[in-house]
């Protein structure tokens, strides 16, 4: 069983201010986090690795400060990462990334042996898409269950698995067969910290790097901002909507209460209500 | 126009595309969500926007519904704004899974050319369009929050970034259709119209249920799993409410509105409440027509997912809390004070019964 865990080194959105006097990011001490869903694809492939046996193999494309990311990832436990890095990649949007690590993929299959099952985050927060999980599994044509919140059963003779896929009004118990693209949700589980051996070896251990050069087939019209067709034409703060508040003043609960229900009941809201 | 069908997987694996000549493309097509026969609403809500959109550039609207025995839901696509319907009823669409869905989709946009195609963006609605978008290929655009055509019929779809800190507007330009998934709750749908007039084209499935290897083995209905988007009163609390036991006071007065009890995320993230009922950024956006903010502060980040609810009323006792820069009524005051008080007179007002021992009565 061989299963690749595909990451992305994301700015902590939760940290970006927006600079009040020129309206732009302050990207400044912004830390750079292993993409928090991603974690936990990582983490249910180690489950199974841990429970029967499986070669873990990390992919990211990203700039070379991204190997810290991977780096991490094998301090948990992955069994190998690999850097796909290049300037020729920057630019991408959803449809170019989901080339290259499809490609990687292929490229990974066949040097280390067959692929059985690619995780991939149900969103990354800086993409915030949740586009490229579905791109690769096209790509590959693999079979691809998104928004996964249970791993039901990975049956590595028979090549099938069952999850549970989450949706707006319940839960899906989906079975496919191998080779398959799982997209994660946190409700999976739980990612552990690494062990001490496990920094220890992080430490030492240098990410295979990859470049366009080391793909016999990289279609350069597909990659980088040559093969985005979306282009971002504006950004903007959003101005906040414009509201007369009326205060209610303050005073004893009960005079509170029947000015705010008669405030209401002199707007259109009862009968739009059949109050 | 068809694919190859050299792979019995289905969609087969993505092709090359040649240089291609997109002027043919014309009209706006919303691809029809639904399960077990009923429509999701964010479908109609697109279908509204689409017609909105369709009308500046005097184009025609179409829809895609796709499902096992779903021919009413055409009808329905006409009355909600559609020009033309395609319909797929086919057995091997009874339940979503992504390749069969994605062939019909695909045969029907390659043959049609729609120039511009939208989805809701629900887990099964970013499913399908990653999978389209990638196919055909073109760019798609997730989670929009503002759509609009120009004269070039090029479409701005705008989304929130970084945390909802900015909204970006983003274009495709060299590809066509050109494809956005956008935000149950965000646009309005038009009143169904019966006397509308529209045509229904049926197209078939190009694949056979023995082509497709994914199984729906169970559906686990979730009752108690609530979608904010679709309640017209939402009494929503946060970390004001000091403990879950709040919430049963709030539940109290959403019975007596007729509505439902939302969350902030920090109340959530402490499991006062399920995740199901957080507004906001990562959790729901909603349209309330009556929205209660009760015991939140007003975070950008819950407010982007509220801001746009017809009547909001804030309850607080910090003055300063932003909550009131975007509520129509403020309330400053201990809520567990000033709640028990409102239920009452809701109550009263409404005629409805009162319970033999209310909250803090
Ligand atoms: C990436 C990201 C995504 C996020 N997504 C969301 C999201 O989707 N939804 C969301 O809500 N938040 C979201 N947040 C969190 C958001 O930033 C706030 O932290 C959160 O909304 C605060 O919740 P709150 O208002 O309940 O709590 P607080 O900010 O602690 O506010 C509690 C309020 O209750 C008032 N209060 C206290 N006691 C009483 C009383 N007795 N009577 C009346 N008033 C009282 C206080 O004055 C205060 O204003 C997100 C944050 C990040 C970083
Ligand atoms: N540059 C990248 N390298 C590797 N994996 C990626 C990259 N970008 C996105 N992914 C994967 O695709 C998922 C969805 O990303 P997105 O579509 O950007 O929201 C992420 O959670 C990752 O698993």
């Amino acid at each position: 069983m061989h299963i690749v865990v595909c990451v992305k080194q994301v700015p902590d959105s939760r940290e970006i201010r927006i600079d009040p006097n020129t309206n732009t990011l302050v990207r400044q001490g912004v830390p750079a986090i292993v993409n928090y869903y991603d974690l936990h694809g990582l983490e249910e492939a180690l489950r199974f690795k841990d429970e029967q046996g499986a070669e873990v193999t990390v992919i990211s494309m990203g700039p070379p400060s991204a190997d810290k990311a991977l780096k991490q990832c094998v301090s948990m436990g992955a069994d190998r990462a690999i850097l796909i890095s290049d300037r020729a990649f920057a630019g991408a949007d959803t449809l170019a990334t989901s080339y290259v690590v499809s490609k990687t993929v292929e490229k990974v299959a066949q040097e280390f042996g067959p692929v059985d099952v690619v995780f991939c985050g149900k969103q990354t927060l800086d993409g915030d898409t949740g586009q490229v999980g579905p791109g690769v599994a096209c790509r590959l044509d693999y079979e691809q269950l998104t928004y996964v919140e249970k791993v039901v059963e990975i049956n590595d003779q028979a090549k099938t698995i069952t999850v549970h896929r989450h949706l707006e009004d319940g839960v899906e118990v989906v079975k496919t067969k191998m080779p398959v693209l799982i997209t994660a949700l946190s409700e999976l589980n739980k990612p552990r910290r690494a062990s001490l051996p496990g920094v220890i070896n992080a430490s030492r251990y240098k990410p295979i790097v990859w470049t366009t050069n080391d793909f016999a087939d990289l279609d350069r019209a597909k990659i980088g901002l040559k093969g985005s067709p979306t282009i971002v034409s504006k950004t903007w703060v959003p101005e906040p909507r414009k509201i007369d508040t009326k205060m209610i003043a303050s005073g004893e609960a009960a005079a509170i209460a029947s000015e705010l229900v008669a405030a209401l009941w002199s707007t259109e809201l009862p009968t739009r209500l059949g109050w | 126009m068809a694919e190859q069908q050299n792979d019995k997987r289905g969609a087969g694996k993505v092709q090359p595309v040649p240089e291609q000549d997109f002027s043919d493309y014309a009209g706006l097509m919303v691809i029809v969500e639904q399960r077990a026969g009923v429509a999701k609403k964010v479908s109609w809500q697109l279908l509204g926007e689409a017609k909105r959109m369709a009308d500046k550039i005097n184009a025609p609207v179409y829809a895609l519904v796709m499902g096992h025995n779903v021919r009413h839901l055409a009808d329905e696509a006409i009355s909600r704004g559609a020009d033309k319907v395609y319909l797929c009823d086919s057995p091997v669409l009874e339940q979503y899974r992504t390749r069969p869905y994605s062939r019909v989709s695909l045969d029907v946009i390659r043959t049609y050319k729609p120039e511009i195609v939208l989805v809701g963006a629900t887990y099964t609605g970013r499913d399908l369009a990653g999978a389209i978008a990638t196919h055909l290929p073109t760019g798609l655009t997730a989670d929009c929050t503002q759509l609009d055509v120009d004269e070039n019929r090029v479409l701005h779809a705008s989304r929130p970034a970084f945390s909802e800190k900015m909204l970006a507007t983003i274009l495709c330009k060299q590809y066509k259709p050109q494809m956005a998934t956008a935000r149950p709750g965000v646009f309005l749908e038009l009143a169904a119209d019966s006397t509308r007039k529209g045509e229904v084209v049926s197209v078939s499935s190009p694949m056979s249920e023995a082509e497709v290897v994914t199984e729906v083995l169970d559906f686990l209905e979730l009752t108690d799993r609530i979608n904010m988007e679709d309640h017209e009163v939402i009494v929503a609390g946060g970390k004001g409410l000091g403990n879950a036991e709040g919430f049963k006071l709030l539940q109290e007065l959403a019975d007596a509105l007729g509505g439902v009890v939302g969350a902030s995320r920090a109340v959530v993230d402490m499991k006062w409440i399920d995740h199901d009922h957080q507004v906001g950024q990562t959790g729901s956006t909603v349209r309330a027509k009556l929205y209660f903010a009760i015991g939140i502060s007003g975070a950008v980040q819950h407010v982007v997912g509220m801001q746009n609810c017809d009547v909001i009323v804030a309850i607080n006792n910090d003055p300063e809390a932003p909550i009131f820069k975007v509520s129509h009524y403020g309330i400053v005051g201990d809520l567990y004070n000033v709640v028990p008080a409102i239920i009452k007179a809701v109550k009263e007002k409404r005629g409805l019964p009162f319970a033999a021992n209310t909250a803090n009565g």
